[in-house]
C-alpha cells in the first residue's frame, strides 16, 4: 500500500488524511527550478525534481556535482536563491517548520554523537522530534532491536563500526516513521554486507508508503533501490528515467575485454575500434577495454579473432547489457568515480 | 514551552557528555583544582596582602578567571558539533529554533557549578574561609554563575563561526588571557601602573571579583573603599555587563545557528 504514514504531530494537528501530506498528483516531492550559488560557484543551476508520493528517487551523480545541496534545500538546511520546492506538499522555504515534521534526514553529515549511547541517541532524536521520552525510548529499543543491535545499545557509539553507525544514524531518520526521507550516500565507505543490510531496511520503509530521496555515487545502489534516477552534472539534472531506460539511452550491447596486461591496452583500443559505435571506456587498473557495439555476437567473434591473431592475452572477453556506468560515461563523458573534482559544492 | 523541554532534552544530552569525555573532565575538575594550589603555593609566598593573607585574597579572582574561561566551553562544544554534523541534523528536526544554544548555556552553567565546587572545597583546604553570611555567599556563587551563563552566550557565537573547534582555544585564549590578569583577579589593582589600572577598574571581571571578594569577607580589614565608580558598585556593574551580553548575543547566537551548514 502506498498510503503515507502519519507523521508525529508537533505543533500541528496530527496528519490524518494520508493525501494532506502530498503535493499536487501525488508527489512527496516537487522541486522547480532551484538554484543555489556560493560566491562564484553555482551549487545548483535549475535543478527539478518529481518524486511521486511511495517512492524512490535516486539522485545520481559524482562529488560535486550539487546532489548533497539538493539535499539540504529539500530538508530546509538551506535556503535557494531560487526556485521552489514542496516537500510532502508544504514549500520549504515559506514553512520549513512543518517540513521538518514530515522528513527524516540521514548521511554523510547529519550525524549522531558519539559519545552517546545508540539508546540515548535515538531517545534524544525522539524528544526533538517532539515525543514524549517514553514513547521516544520505546521507539528506540524497537528500531534497535530490528537493526540487530540489542547488544550494543548502551555502548557510547564510538566504540561502533562504521556499518552498525550507519545504521543508527538511519534509525535516527526513521525514528518518528516520517513519510518522506532524505538519505545521503547511505552506504557510502561501508562494506557489501553492511551495504546489504541498509538497502533492505531501506526496501522495508518503502514497502510500507515512504518516499525516499538517495543521492549516491554508487551506481548499483540506485540500480537496486531506486524507481527513477536523477542524474546530476554540475548542479543540473542531465537526465532522468528509469533504470532501464537510461540503459536503454546508452543502447545495444556492452564487449568487455579483461586483459592479463595492462601494457596491451592501447593494442587492444585500437583493435575494439572497428566495432564500436560509441566512446571506448578503460578501466586501467582493472585492465579492462570495454565498448558499446551493435552486433554483439560478430562484434565479439571478429574481436576474439584479432586479439588471437595477436597474441595478446586475454583473462576474460564476453558481452553484456549496458550498466549506469556506461550511462554516466556516455551522458558527462567521465566516469562516476574518478571525477572527485572540487568538494566545494558537495 | 517547547523551547524549554527541546533546551532541556540538549542540555542533558550534553551531561550525559561530561561522565563519557575525559578532556570535560579535566578541563572542568582538575584545571580548576590547579589553579588553586598552584596561585596559592607558588604566588601565596610572595604576593603581600597588607593586612591580609594572599590565599583569602585570590579565591574570589580564580573563581572569577575560571568561569570566563569556563564559558569557552560553550564555543568548543558547539564549534565540535557544528564540525560533526550534529547541527545539522538538529536544524533538520521540528525543534525549537533556539533550544540547541540554550540548551548549551544552560547545561555549561553545571560544568560551571562543578568546577566552582571543586574550587570551593580545594580553597577551604588551603585556608580560604567565607566570612560573610550564607545569603552573601550565596549570592556570591550566584553571581559568579550568571557572570559566566551571559559569557557563555558571547562565546556561542563564536561557536558558532569559527572553522574547527581547535580555533577556540587560540581564539579565546589571547582575548581571555589579558582581560582575566588586567584585572584585580591576582593582584590589587591599586598598583597597576596607569593606564593599566584604569582598564583594570572598568574590566568587568575586576568588579566581578571584587563583588565576589566583599560578599565572601575576603577583603582584609582596613582595606580602603575603591575610588572608581564600577569598584564601587561593583555588583551592579557586573550584573549590568550580564544582562547586556545576554541580550546582545543570545539573538546573534540563535540567528548564527539558523544559517549554520556544515558543509
Amino acid at each position: 500500500m502506498l498510503a503515507v504514514a502519519t507523521p508525529m504531530p508537533r505543533r500541528l494537528p496530527p496528519v490524518v488524511d494520508s493525501s494532506a501530506v502530498r503535493g499536487s498528483a501525488g508527489l512527496a516531492v516537487e522541486a522547480t527550478g532551484i538554484v543555489k550559488r556560493y560566491g562564484e560557484v553555482t551549487a545548483l543551476d535549475g535543478l527539478d525534481l518529481a518524486v511521486p508520493a511511495g517512492t524512490v528517487l535516486g539522485l545520481l551523480g559524482p562529488n560535486g556535482a550539487g546532489k548533497t545541496t539538493a539535499v539540504s534545500v529539500l530538508t530546509t538546511l538551506i535556503k535557494p536563491d531560487s526556485g521552489r520546492a514542496l516537500v510532502a506538499g508544504v514549500d520549504v522555504v515559506a514553512e520549513p517548520q512543518r517540513v521538518r515534521a514530515l522528513i527524516g534526514l540521514s548521511g554523510q553529515y547529519a550525524a549522531v554523537d558519539e559519545h552517546l549511547t545508540a539508546t540515548e541517541n535515538l531517545e534524544m532524536i525522539g524528544c526533538l522530534y517532539g515525543m514524549r521520552r517514553r514513547e521516544a525510548r520505546k521507539r528506540a529499543d524497537d528500531l534497535i532491536e530490528r537493526f540487530r543491535l540489542t547488544d550494543a545499545a548502551n555502548r557510547p557509539l564510538k566504540t561502533f563500526s562504521g556499518g552498525m553507525r550507519r545504521r543508527i544514524d538511519l534509525a535516527g531518520a526513521l525514528l518518528a516513521d516520517p513519510p518522506v526521507l532524505f538519505l545521503d550516500e547511505p552506504t557510502t565507505g561501508l562494506d557489501p554486507r553492511s551495504r546489504g543490510e541498509l538497502w533492505d531496511a531501506i526496501r522495508d520503509r518503502v514497502a510500507g508508503g515512504t518516499t525516499v530521496v538517495l543521492t549516491t555515487q554508487y551506481l548499483e545502489e540506485a540500480d537496486q533501490l531506486a524507481n527513477e534516477i536523477v542524474v546530476i552534472d554540475h548542479g543540473r539534472a542531465i537526465a532522468r528515467g528509469t533504470s532501464q531506460e537510461l540503459k536503454r539511452h546508452v543502447g545495444g550491447e556492452h564487449l568487455d575485454v579483461h586483459l592479463a596486461r595492462p601494457g596491451d591496452i592501447p593494442r587492444v583500443e585500437a583493435l575494439v575500434a572497428s566495432v564500436a559505435t560509441g566512446a571506448v571506456r578503460v578501466v586501467v587498473d582493472e585492465a579492462l577495454v570495454s565498448v558499446p557495439v551493435a552486433r554483439g555476437v560478430d562484434a565479439l567473434a571478429s574481436v576474439l579473432n584479432e586479439v588471437r591473431a595477436n597474441n595478446i592475452e586475454v583473462v576474460d572477453i564476453g558481452l553484456r547489457r549496458p550498466t549506469l556506468d556506461d550511462v554516466f560515461m556516455e551522458l558527462t563523458g567521465h566516469a562516476a568515480e574518478e571525477s572527485e573534482t572540487n568538494e566545494a559544492t558537495s | 514551552m517547547s523551547v524549554v523541554r527541546d533546551a532541556a532534552t540538549i542540555a542533558r544530552r550534553n551531561m550525559i557528555r561530561i561522565r563519557r569525555v575525559p578532556e570535560v573532565m579535566v578541563f572542568v575538575l582538575v584545571q580548576p583544582l590547579m589553579f588553586v594550589l598552584l596561585f596559592a603555593y607558588v604566588f601565596g609566598g610572595s604576593i603581600d596582602i597588607p593586612g591580609g593573607s594572599y590565599r583569602e585574597f585570590l579565591i574570589a579572582g580564580i573563581f572569577a578567571q575560571t568561569v570566563v574561561f569556563g564559558a569557552t566551553f560553550t564555543a568548543s562544544g558547539l564549534a565540535e558539533d557544528v564540525q560533526k554534523g550534529l547541527i545539522n541534523r538538529f536544524r533538520s528536526l521540528p525543534m525549537s529554533r533556539s533550544a540547541v544554544v540554550a540548551g548549551r548555556t544552560a547545561s555549561d552553567v553545571v560544568y560551571n557549578a562543578l568546577s566552582v565546587v571543586i574550587m570551593s572545597a580545594a580553597g577551604l583546604a588551603v585556608g580560604w574561609r567565607i566570612r560573610g553570611s550564607v545569603l552573601d555567599a550565596v549570592v556570591a556563587y550566584a553571581l559568579l554563575l550568571f557572570f559566566s551563563y551571559s559569557f557563555s552566550w558571547v562565546m556561542a557565537c563564536l561557536g558558532l563561526m569559527v572553522p574547527t573547534p581547535e580555533v577556540v582555544n587560540n581564539a579565546t585564549f589571547i582575548v581571555l588571557f589579558p582581560m582575566t590578569f588586567i584585572a584585580n583577579t591576582f593582584v590589587p589593582s591599586d598598583n597597576l601602573p596607569g593606564i593599566l589600572r584604569t582598564i583594570a577598574e572598568w574590566n568587568p571581571v575586576s568588579t566581578l571579583t571584587h563583588a565576589v571578594r566583599v560578599r565572601f569577607g575576603n577583603l582584609p580589614a582596613g582595606t580602603p573603599e575603591p575610588t572608581s565608580w564600577p569598584l564601587q558598585n561593583a555588583m551592579l556593574y557586573s550584573l549590568a555587563w550580564a544582562v547586556l551580553l545576554i541580550v546582545v548575543f543570545a539573538p546573534i547566537a540563535t540567528r548564527l545557528y539558523q544559517r549554520t551548514d556544515k558543509r
